[in-house]
């Protein structure tokens, strides 16, 4: 596969070809998590840094677990307390770290545009783990793919994101993801956790989800931050969870064999019913092994074409 | 002995005139005695920025009073006014005494510096500054600057206040619950990018209230930096009322819009925001036709490593005292405004509002004026802004015109008097 990408920053650089094709290969490398001996040497001599500047636990396991497995080696870096906490070193950080010759960093920062910017200061790949509200691209590449394997193409499919949509990097970077592989997608969320101008987005838009349910072959649910409450955009969880929490019957106006999917880490009995999460429609754990693919599939596109390129 | 001088065969308003200085004075501005010679250089009164931070005290390593003053001399003013929101805050008379002083030394010929004081001690926004004493030593007007005034009541008690002492005072219109750390305007752009937005009502609340404020006190306000449509369509209702109120606007709003900002460039960011393109169409015909008194610069100076964090984290603000100038007659260019707009703009509208004096070329006017060529060109670049702050959206891109002479009562603060000068 031809892979022309410095780094990826969101779903934004990527053309459906690409994803589709991106899909395919992570097929292959399904199939090594389900070895024996889950380890291949195809990426041994390359280092992988892992910057997270936020709390992450399945996104950083993922990538460590990902790199691990193709035998490139990773570096975590604690940032707790550090001053990258609070973003105000990132140009010094990077570059500090770019003199440790990485031949990729995985970022995750809380700051909206924070891998842009490292991508625009140093020469290594930029792998985004997500960034403010802005993007997670590789987890609207997981959710693409454990749909990829279970339907037979994107037309005519239809996906629901349920939640909170202007604070979700996940729900802008689904939304790109699956409208540029044709699903019609649709939104349900309170007014007050909708950008301004979603007009301007390829998406339709409803208030209630019995109706957002009808017909729809997927439903993603957001986990709702439980502060979005004290800064006054809903009066209650209570009340959050009896418009929007997802239940079993939701699902029984969906299209038949419908399924749930949720990016984790999920409040149980808030945005989902907590026996829907555990029961043979969702998706969740599917996504979590999806996602360790789809990671390998990216590190070793980036740690063996580009990096050949640039030499 | 007075010294008479003749600037020969120079443009006013499209006429070739000659200029003749007595001393520090405009003695005469008559049609040039020798057709045909020369006549490229366009003559102008000197500029008056009624807005911009110099950051001294506290914050040199952005800009101090000597590098602010000498970027004001090559950008063409003849004199500006400094924001109060120094560290400390200029709200006590030892501080605009220290500001004036360091002007004096560094720059004795000019531009003139006029001090802002705070509006609030602190600009904390909860008890009126020793306005009397502010005035006393120096300060050409209030302003809380940077730190919205969100108590109309502390507002309407400074405009009471300041009113007897004869000084204006200027309010930076934005609620500011409306704007908890926003970045950029709200709208396509912020949703895209996952910012936090600015909306547009944000300014125009503090703008309704201002104007209601005036009208209800009939004392005049001036309304900082506007940038939005909705605040052009209230103080155009506002004028028509009779409201004493008066606005000003930064040639950034006029020029561009939020998509400078781009993929996250930290150089765009400023407070407002960038808006829309209708939002810069409004402001145009705005500033044409006078519902826009003046325009100001804004300037806002940050050390290059300031910007060079992620847009979120990055500071407000745009250095614009180089700049102004060449920015303003890219738009006489365009068409959008006329050579008397731009006087009016910058010079006699800022003059009115503070109670400066102006040149207007009659006898006796006081020689501050400026010679600018548009034939030629300049770039904007680390080494020739001479702001400290480099941080402007054309940094590195060409602009037209350059000014070539810049005189405060006849002494040079910039640039040299051309040949032919008898």
């Amino acid at each position: 596969m031809d892979w022309p990408h410095k780094d990826l920053l969101s779903v934004d650089q990527l053309t459906s070809s690409e994803i589709l094709e991106l899909f395919q290969l992570a097929q292959n490398f399904e199939e090594i998590n389900s070895r024996l001996v889950k380890k291949t040497p195809t990426l041994k001599g390359k280092s992988v840094l892992l910057l997270f500047a936020e709390p992450s636990t399945r996104t950083k396991t993922s990538f460590d677990i990902a790199a691990k497995r193709l035998s490139a080696d990773t570096f975590s870096l604690a940032t707790k307390g550090s001053s990258l906490e609070k973003g105000e070193d990132l140009k010094d950080t990077g570059l500090t770290l770019q003199a440790m010759q990485p031949d990729a960093i995985v970022i995750r920062h809380g700051q909206s545009g924070a891998a842009d910017f490292l991508a625009h200061q140093l020469h290594c790949s930029i792998i985004n783990a997500g960034d403010g509200w802005h993007a997670h691209p590789t987890q609207a590449l997981l959710d693409g793919f454990t749909l990829y394997k279970l339907w037979e193409g994107f037309r005519d499919r239809t996906l629901l994101l349920v939640g909170d949509i202007a604070h979700s990097r996940v729900a802008r970077s689904d939304i790109e993801l699956f409208a540029k592989l044709g699903v019609s997608v649709r939104l349900c969320a309170p007014r007050t956790l909708l950008p301004r101008h979603i007009s301007h987005w390829p998406v339709s838009v409803y208030s209630d989800l019995d109706e957002a349910c009808r017909g729809v072959d997927a439903i993603q649910c957001l986990r709702l931050q439980l502060e979005r409450q004290q800064s006054g955009l809903l009066p209650s969880l209570r009340e959050y969870a009896t418009r929007f929490g997802l239940r079993k019957r939701h699902l029984d106006l969906a299209r038949a064999g419908a399924k749930v999917l949720h990016p984790g880490p999920m409040n149980r009995g808030i945005e989902i019913d907590s026996q829907l999460a555990d029961d043979q429609d969702s998706l969740i754990l599917d996504q979590v092994s999806s996602g360790i693919a789809i990671r390998m599939t990216l590190l070793y596109l980036f740690l063996t074409s580009t990096s050949q390129r640039r030499e | 002995m007075s010294e008479r001088r003749i600037i020969q065969s120079i443009v006013w308003q499209g006429r070739v005139c000659d200029c003749v200085l007595e001393e520090d004075r405009i003695s005469e501005l008559r049609p040039a005695e020798e057709e045909g010679s020369g006549g490229e250089l366009i003559l102008l009164p000197g500029l008056i920025d009624c807005h911009t931070h110099l950051r001294e005290p506290g914050q040199e390593h952005k800009e101090d009073i000597a590098s602010g003053l000498a970027a004001a001399a090559s950008g063409g003013f003849s004199s500006i006014l400094c924001m109060a929101n120094t560290d400390p805050v200029n709200d006590t008379a030892a501080i605009t005494s220290m500001m004036l002083d360091t002007a004096a030394r560094a720059h004795p010929r000019g531009p003139a510096l006029h001090p802002v004081g705070a509006l609030s001690r602190g600009l904390a926004g909860k008890e009126l500054a020793p306005m009397h004493e502010l005035a006393r030593s120096g300060c050409i007007a209030f302003s809380n600057d940077g730190v919205p005034v969100s108590d109309s009541s502390l507002m309407r008690r400074a405009m009471e206040y300041s009113f007897d002492l004869q000084r204006p005072i200027i309010d930076h219109c934005e609620d500011p619950s409306l704007s908890p750390e926003g970045v950029v305007s709200e709208g396509p752009l912020s949703d895209r990018l996952g910012l936090r937005g600015v909306p547009s009502v944000c300014e125009s609340i503090q703008v309704a209230r201002d104007i209601l404020l005036a009208s209800y006190l009939d004392i005049p306000v001036h309304l900082a930096h506007i940038s939005r449509r909705e605040s052009v369509e209230l103080i155009h209702w506002a004028k028509n009322k009779g409201v004493p109120v008066s606005a000003e606007t930064c040639p950034h709003y006029l020029l561009w819009t939020e998509d400078k900002v781009g993929d996250y460039d930290p150089l765009a960011k400023v407070n407002p925001p960038l808006g829309t393109a209708d939002d810069v169409t409004a402001l145009r015909q705005a500033a044409r036709e006078g519902i826009i008194d003046i325009l100001a610069t804004d300037h806002a100076p940050h050390a290059p490593f300031e910007k060079e964090v992620p847009l979120s984290r990055a500071p407000n603000g745009i250095s614009g005292l180089d700049t102004a100038l060449s920015l303003s007659w890219g738009l006489v260019q365009e068409g959008v405004l006329t050579q008397k707009d731009l006087i009016r703009l910058w010079c006699h509208g800022p003059a009115r509002i503070f109670g400066l004096r102006a040149n207007g070329f009659n006898p006796g006017d006081p020689a501050d004026f400026l010679l600018f060529d548009p034939r030629e060109s300049w770039t904007p670049t680390a080494d020739s802004m001479r702001s400290r702050g480099k941080n402007t959206p054309c940094l590195n891109q060409e602009l037209p015109g350059r000014i070539r002479l810049n005189c405060r009562e006849g002494e040079v603060l910039y640039g040299q008097f051309p040949k032919g000068i008898a």
